[in-house]
């Protein structure tokens, strides 16, 4: 029995784990709240793109020594306002606008890694996240952008509800749709900023839509899908990472099948009503 | 005696980029008028009623409101994602939105859209999901909504569209109810016979205005061509004119030879 427990809490013993499971943990939940909005504005590709422009600047600070998240940061900002100066140009579509920037952000972290980086550690670490090098800072940034949007949003609730369900009669009813929008893509953006050293760039966009999706088919309630989701997304990271260390597989990678497991399950259970409800959900 | 103006629109161009949506159009909308915009699909009626609601800025010519003009605004039901996890209640509380209010809805706030869901025919229905209501039902949650808000001014965009002869029905007692009780209206509709020939002004629209006036003046073979592009006969039914497709006898006709 003593060795079952003590096999049971190895993990634990090692401060690498425990810093990484507490930054997963707290990630999956901070995805799993703004993934609420993310699928029901149908806004998963935005996730999927914002990630991938970050790459390219978690790579170009790497290779210049600039701090991660002033380098990454910047990048990504930077690139939130190309694309909304292309869509408004109306050359091109929004959807095909981020798929430029946000692509060629990515190509290029990709050559910098290869030409100037310590090309496939760097670049594995990025895409797939690693918990080893997860310190400090990390939790603190990241628990930090967690209180930040839990205060947001609950703060300024009704106003996000208005906006996502109806934003012509939100704008028209006095709610500065715009100014909600921004703040959303701020969030997100920090989100996968703060998130995307440990879940890494190819997976992050999962964690934002397969939590939310999960409390949809449970639920009818907006405010409700909002505590779910959360739930599910901390619940999935922290299983994940542990199984993690014991299957020996990539944290990330495990984080994300416990999610779809917990989907599947989810999916089957609630029949339906489950599947009626995320029916609408038409880019999941 | 003449009501005070609550909007008015002159020499008012609406576009989106290079793309005239409505041109030159001179409108006044007066407390207590009752006005119906008819025309085909893409004749500008919902840019007109955006125009008016401010979520459009005119490229030439401007509009004028009431100052703080409190205004309700009904959107057109298919633009609605009815699979969005809200109750009744939720949407009707929601143009109560502004900075400061905590996410739970307060009694008072529960007290006063309870009594506006009762007054709509929906009460005992406020912890239900939207998409659980029939088609009537849905529509006077959005009439219910922009009513929470006390508006002088309601504008509904094609409120009768896609809906069953019932619902029509109800849904113009209900327009007819607010209205004597002072809430002035404006709203856009396709549907002659059913909606607009009951009101008291109709406004014909096809990307400029060719003919405002009471339903009797403005349903005429000569203004419908011209607003529609294509014939229409106008009958009178109980005093009523009652509008008739022009080309119906001639596909009657040909029907006939096939059968």
């Amino acid at each position: 029995m003593i060795h079952v427990i003590a096999g049971i809490t190895t993990p634990f013993r090692y401060q690498f784990f425990n810093n990484g499971i507490i930054v997963a943990t707290i990630a999956g939940a901070l995805c799993g709240l703004l993934g609420v909005f993310v699928v029901l504005r149908g806004m998963s590709y935005i996730g999927h793109g914002l990630s991938h422009a970050v790459f390219g600047g978690a790579a170009a600070s790497a290779v210049m020594n600039i701090n991660y998240f002033v380098g990454a940061g910047v990048w990504g900002v930077a690139s939130g306002v190309i694309i909304g100066r292309i869509a408004r140009r109306r050359l091109i579509g929004a959807d095909a606008a981020i798929g430029v920037v946000t692509t060629a952000s990515f190509a290029l972290g990709l050559a910098l890694l290869n030409r100037y980086g310590q090309a496939k550690k760097s670049i594995e670490a990025v895409l797939f996240g690693s918990v080893l090098g997860v310190k400090t800072i990390d939790i603190v940034a990241v628990s930090a952008v967690a209180i930040l949007s839990v205060v947001i949003i609950v703060a300024l609730y009704r106003a996000f509800l208005f906006a996502t369900f109806d934003p012509e009669v939100a704008q028209v009813s006095g709610v500065r749709v715009a100014w909600i929008e921004a703040l959303l893509m701020g969030l997100l953006s920090l989100t996968i900023l703060v998130t995307m050293r440990v879940i890494g760039t190819l997976l992050i966009s999962a964690l934002l839509v397969i939590p939310a999706s999960i409390a949809r088919m449970l639920t009818n309630s907006f405010a409700r899908m909002l505590w779910i989701s959360p739930i599910i997304g901390g619940v999935s990271a922290f299983v994940g990472m542990y199984l993690s260390y014991f299957l020996d597989t990539s944290a990330s990678a495990t984080i994300i099948l416990s999610g779809t497991l917990m989907f599947i399950v989810v999916y089957a259970v609630t029949g339906i009503r489950g599947r009626t409800r995320i029916s609408g959900l038409h880019h999941i | 005696m003449i009501g005070e103006v609550l909007v008015e629109c002159a020499h008012m161009t609406c576009a989106y980029n290079s793309t005239v949506a409505i041109k030159n159009i001179d409108l006044t909308i007066r407390k207590g008028d009752f006005v119906g915009i008819v025309g085909p699909s893409g004749s500008g009626k919902t840019t007109l009623l955006k125009a008016i609601l401010g979520s459009i800025t005119p490229v030439e010519g401007h509009i004028t409101k009431k100052p703080h003009l409190r205004m309700g605004y009904v959107p057109q039901v298919e633009s609605v994602d009815w699979n969005f996890p809200v109750t009744v209640l939720e949407v009707v509380v929601m143009t109560r939105s502004s900075t400061g209010r905590l996410p739970r809805v307060t009694k008072d706030e529960r007290a006063d859209a309870l009594l506006v869901l009762e007054r709509l025919g929906l009460g005992g229905l406020e912890n239900r999901h939207i998409r659980e209501l029939s088609g009537g039902q849905q529509q006077r949650v959005f009439v219910a909504r922009a009513l929470f808000h006390r508006p002088e001014f309601l504008v509904l965009d094609e409120p009768t569209s896609g809906v069953d002869v019932r619902t029509r029905h109800e849904v113009l007692h209900l327009l007819a109810d607010l209205h004597d009780e002072g809430v002035s209206i404006i709203l856009s509709t396709h549907d002659l016979n059913g909606l607009a020939a009951h009101l008291p002004r109709l406004v014909c629209l096809n990307s400029e205005i060719i003919a405002d006036g009471s339903p009797v003046d403005v349903l005429t073979p000569e203004i419908l061509e011209q607003t529609f592009g294509a014939p229409m006969e106008v009958l009178v039914h109980g005093g009523m004119p009652v509008v008739v497709d022009g080309v119906g006898a001639d596909i009657a006709e040909r029907m006939s030879r096939l059968a």
